[in-house]
């Protein structure tokens, strides 16, 4: 237990300290946002109606950016190879990397996205619901994502290929996130249905996504 | 510093293939407590391989590793301080940082800073980012984790590559107290040491061992 918090810290850290990771994820997610009113119009319903796909899309994009960090650095400078021999199991040292991605990505994306929502004309008292699912949510894209960056270990240039191969994985993340956020903006029926969906995606991917990454990460190592 | 160790390694009749090709077969060995193995060959033989074997990284071909003295749900890999050709340090994270890291991470409690920073002197280096850090002090820092957290086996590969020759002989002094203390050492080296090596292991191309 105290092996994983050490390594979760240290994770957290190292994303914090080696920059680029969480501002440029925050920035790109700021400005793919901002933009899109000047690509629509100022059509203000359009883009309250809009606003929670292009909220969560952009977020599963900027969340993608710095995905294949989760295990790439630690690959390239053998850290990888000496958390081997630790006391976690592979699948647990996985868990604990996504996780850490997720601090580091996942909660200030979500954090970021009421903001951005005043970009884009979302009601006021559809924010709380936003952030929510998008906490709820965020789990899931940092998790799947574990996969993809296991399993692009050690190619060039692997940032497009992870996105190619994780994308398409978002589709439910993707379709209850919105549907939770669209049933508050502009309803009928109740956002919890979709909403206890997206924790249920979550949850299953925090169990399975690690022992999926695990599998690879041997692959990767041999 | 180090508890005293109780554990021996063994192989048995382990064979490595590396993309279709093997690269020996049939190889076994026995260390018992305080003595220490050293891998020759010419390159590309399998030293590195068969270290990453025994660390647990590369799965074995056949054979099976053993080690008699250690708890019996302890998986070999984490009786191992492996030292590689990489050096596992972090660039963002000072010389404290990075040893404080591995202290906690690798030693259950038990593990000694102070004694990984003052092992091959890294005290004064110590707030440094480890981005800073020379080639040879950098290989320095992946040789302090060896005194970060006790572990009775020792698999060093090429250890002294970009060491001084200070450092080489502190390396030298350090794998014959961990011999002193009961440990194991697998090391694969080009370069003369003083250690006394109980078996020599001599990998030729062709399978023979």
């Amino acid at each position: 237990m105290s092996a994983a918090l050490t390594l979760l810290r240290r994770d957290v850290i190292l994303a914090w300290r080696e920059g680029g990771a969480i501002g440029v994820a925050l920035g790109f997610y700021l400005v793919v946002v901002a933009i899109t009113p000047f690509g629509l119009g100022p059509d203000l319903n359009l883009l309250a109606r809009i606003a929670p796909g292009m909220l969560w899309v952009a977020l599963l994009l900027a969340a993608l950016l710095s995905a294949d960090r989760i295990f790439h650095n630690d690959y390239e400078d053998g850290t990888l190879d000496v958390l081997t021999t630790g006391p976690l199991p592979l699948p647990v040292l996985a868990g604990v990397k996504c996780l850490a991605h997720w601090i580091a990505t996942g909660v200030p994306l979500a954090l970021l996205a009421p903001v951005l929502g005043l970009l884009l004309n979302l009601p006021l008292d559809a924010m709380p619901l936003l952030v929510l699912s998008m906490l709820v949510g965020t789990p899931a894209v940092s998790f799947v994502a574990g996969i993809g960056a296991s399993l692009t270990l050690g190619l060039r240039r692997s940032g497009l290929l992870l996105a190619l191969l994780v994308l398409p994985l978002y589709v439910p993340v993707l379709i209850f996130g919105v549907s939770t956020v669209s049933a508050a903006v502009v309803g009928p029926g109740s956002p919890w249905p979709p909403f206890l969906m997206l924790c249920a995606l979550s949850l299953a991917s925090i169990v399975l996504a690690p022992i999926a990454a695990a599998a690879a990460l041997r692959t990767a190592q041999r | 510093m180090q508890s005293p160790f109780s554990v021996s390694l063994k192989a048995r009749a382990i064979a490595c293939e590396r993309g279709g090709r093997t690269l020996f077969e049939d190889l076994s060995f026995a260390l018992a407590p305080g003595e220490a193995l050293l891998v020759r060959g010419p390159n590309g033989v399998g030293k590195t391989s068969l270290l990453r074997q025994l660390a647990g990284l590369l799965p074995l071909a056949a054979g099976g590793l053993e080690a008699p003295g250690a708890a019996e749900d302890m998986p070999v890999s984490e009786l191992c301080h492996y030292v590689g050709h990489l050096n596992a340090a972090k660039n963002a994270l000072t010389v404290r940082e990075n040893l404080a890291f591995w202290t906690e991470f690798l030693g259950h409690g038990d593990g000694d800073l102070a004694g990984a920073l003052s092992a091959f002197g890294l005290e004064d280096l110590a707030s440094l980012p480890a981005g800073l850090l020379s080639a040879g002090q950098k290989r320095k820092l992946a040789l302090s984790r060896l005194f970060a957290a006790p572990r009775p086996v020792w698999l060093l590969d090429e250890p002294s590559v970009s060491l001084d020759t200070a450092a080489v002989k502190r390396l030298d002094d350090a794998i014959r107290e961990h011999l002193e203390a009961g440990g194991v050492a697998v090391v694969s080296t080009h370069v003369p040491l003083r250690t006394k090596f109980a078996h020599e292991l001599t990998l030729d191309f062709g399978g023979e061992a």
